[in-house]
């Protein structure tokens, strides 16, 4: 159902401060809002996301309700070494939904 | 006809013959309001600025996109205003001194006023998308202002090869005419489908909800699934940076390279706008929605495109009423009397191929000088069309075309 877009560059320098984004469509739905026929919408989220530089979190996130669809989170880390980046998304059934990019850092 | 109802009713204004309104842009806006002022104050003195000789009209224009249809029915002159005594000067306001009444135009020449519209219409903003300025304009044509950049794109269109990419840009609102992107988008597929059928067009848009949208999808479903891809912000669809010199565009996650690239950037009210202070940090131009006059500069009149008029759209139709409602609260003024409320309408058709077309119709109140919409007034052409429906639909946006263009032009 999810689907995942992620964007890193295969290429840094050793210190180069790069850029990330990761992207995972998904409804966030509050579990506040009721249906046509006045039935709760149940809810239903992603909780959690996290970064991972060669098993290492660089960056993380907790998300509730208030949080729209298709969260897009943008954040910067440095690289330091060649390797895999891992953007991992966790919904509240703890779902994981994740995908890599590698990384070549030059010294 | 709306809006026009009791014109006929209206007394000739008691305006001081030595009053003079100076109106500022050739458009669907100015043109109309130049002529209703005239019109409603005969003895009024009106002047028109306007840089070009020739007006070349964005509706119908992206039929020449998609070909069948001549330029020269897009073009139309100022000499039926010049009869009904409007001076029409052909130059570029370049200038405006609120305090002194004063308009200044590029040859130096200055023209005092007692109220001024301005119906400047819209410019880029260059570079607010990144990559994309004047020069790459002409790699990567927007033709969102008709003329040389609608052939540009017509003829890059005929020169690419069968299995090539077009991909078009859209931006976020507020922009100049919501559906005409994807009324675009639908004749430039009608022109693939036709001729160079191997070929893909793909939209990015920075929305995910779009004017007539569900049906412009029903449509494209129905008539251009094989070659038609629409792409929404959430898909990725946000275009952040192009590259004229490889004919790139890069969304958050993704590179594409195009063939033909319509890059339809951000816009802001037209420069005479930031010029004469009535444009806020927005780009666009606060008005009161009854007599069109600028919060921030008194005495100054917007209409048309530069305006934020919001639920009403940017369009000719909207230009062309405004200007005609604007006219009369003007004389009203100069006639030492209050501006009054009414209600307006806008209707913008959309072809979805040459010979078919949906429309979209709103009412609105500008009630306490802010427009809003009319609830239970308006609506859209329905989702499930029944034979011929699209067919009179496209014979009705013609109809149009010529009432408005005769009605401001002729």
């Amino acid at each position: 159902m999810a689907a995942i877009r992620i964007s890193a560059m295969k290429t840094a320098k050793a210190g180069e401060i790069i850029e990330l984004k990761a992207l995972i469509r998904h409804k966030m739905e509050t579990g506040f809002r009721r249906g046509s026929r006045g039935e709760a919408i149940p809810r239903d989220i992603i909780t959690h996301f996290v970064c991972l530089y060669n098993g290492e979190a660089v960056f993380e996130a907790d998300f509730f309700p208030s949080v729209a669809a298709n969260p897009f989170l943008i954040f910067y880390t440095r690289a330091t070494e060649s390797g895999t980046l891992e953007f991992r998304w966790t919904d509240q059934h703890g779902t994981v939904s994740s995908q890599t990019a590698n990384i070549s850092v030059e010294s | 006809m709306v809006g026009l109802a009791g014109l006929s009713a209206l007394p000739s204004f008691a305006v001081s013959q030595a009053a003079h309104v100076v109106v500022v842009g050739g458009g669907f806006g100015g043109a109309t309001a130049a002529r209703f002022l005239k019109r409603v104050a005969p003895l009024l003195r009106v002047t028109l600025v306007e840089p070009n000789t020739t007006y070349i009209s964005c509706p119908m224009s992206n039929l020449v996109i998609s070909g069948g249809r001549d330029i020269a029915r897009q073009q139309f002159g100022y000499e039926a205003l010049r009869c009904e005594g409007i001076t029409v000067i052909h130059d570029l306001a370049d200038d405006i001194d609120v305090a002194g009444r004063t308009v200044t135009l590029a040859s130096g020449k200055v023209l005092t006023y007692d109220r001024l519209i301005l119906s400047p219409g819209i410019d880029m903003r260059w570079n607010a998308l990144p990559g994309y300025d004047a020069a790459a304009a002409e790699i990567m044509p927007h033709a969102w202002k008709a003329g040389l950049q609608t052939m540009l794109l017509r003829q890059q269109l005929e020169a690419m090869e069968d299995g090539g990419l077009v991909v078009m840009a859209v931006p976020d609102s507020p922009y100049r005419c919501p559906p005409g992107p994807y009324e675009r988008a639908s004749l430039i597929a009608y022109y693939l489908q036709q001729h160079k059928p191997a070929s893909k067009l793909l939209i990015l848009d920075a929305k995910d909800q779009f004017s007539k949208q569900p049906l412009f999808q029903a449509e494209w479903a129905a008539r251009y699934s094989d070659v038609l891809e629409w792409r929404g912000a959430t898909d990725d669809g946000r275009v952040s940076r192009v590259d004229p010199a490889t004919m790139t565009l890069e969304t958050d996650f993704d590179s594409i390279s195009a063939d033909v690239a319509n890059v339809i950037p951000p816009q802001k009210a037209g420069q005479i706008a930031q010029r004469a202070g009535v444009a806020d940090a927005t780009g666009w131009c606060p008005i009161d929605a009854v007599s069109f006059e600028s919060p921030l500069q008194p005495g100054i009149h917007v209409i048309g495109d530069a305006t934020i008029a919001a639920p009403m759209p940017k369009s000719a139709f909207s230009a062309n009423l405004q200007a005609k409602i604007c006219a009369i609260q003007v004389v009203r003024l100069l006639a030492g009397e209050a501006p009054e409320p009414t209600v307006l309408v806008n209707t913008c058709y959309s072809y979805v191929s040459p010979e078919a077309a949906i429309s979209i119709v709103g009412a609105y109140s500008n009630e306490g000088g802010a427009f809003a919409n009319m609830p239970g007034a308006g609506g859209i052409s329905p989702l499930e069309a029944s034979g011929g429906d699209r067919e009179r639909e496209a014979a009705q946006a013609a109809d149009w075309f010529s009432a408005i263009t005769s009605e401001t032009f002729l």
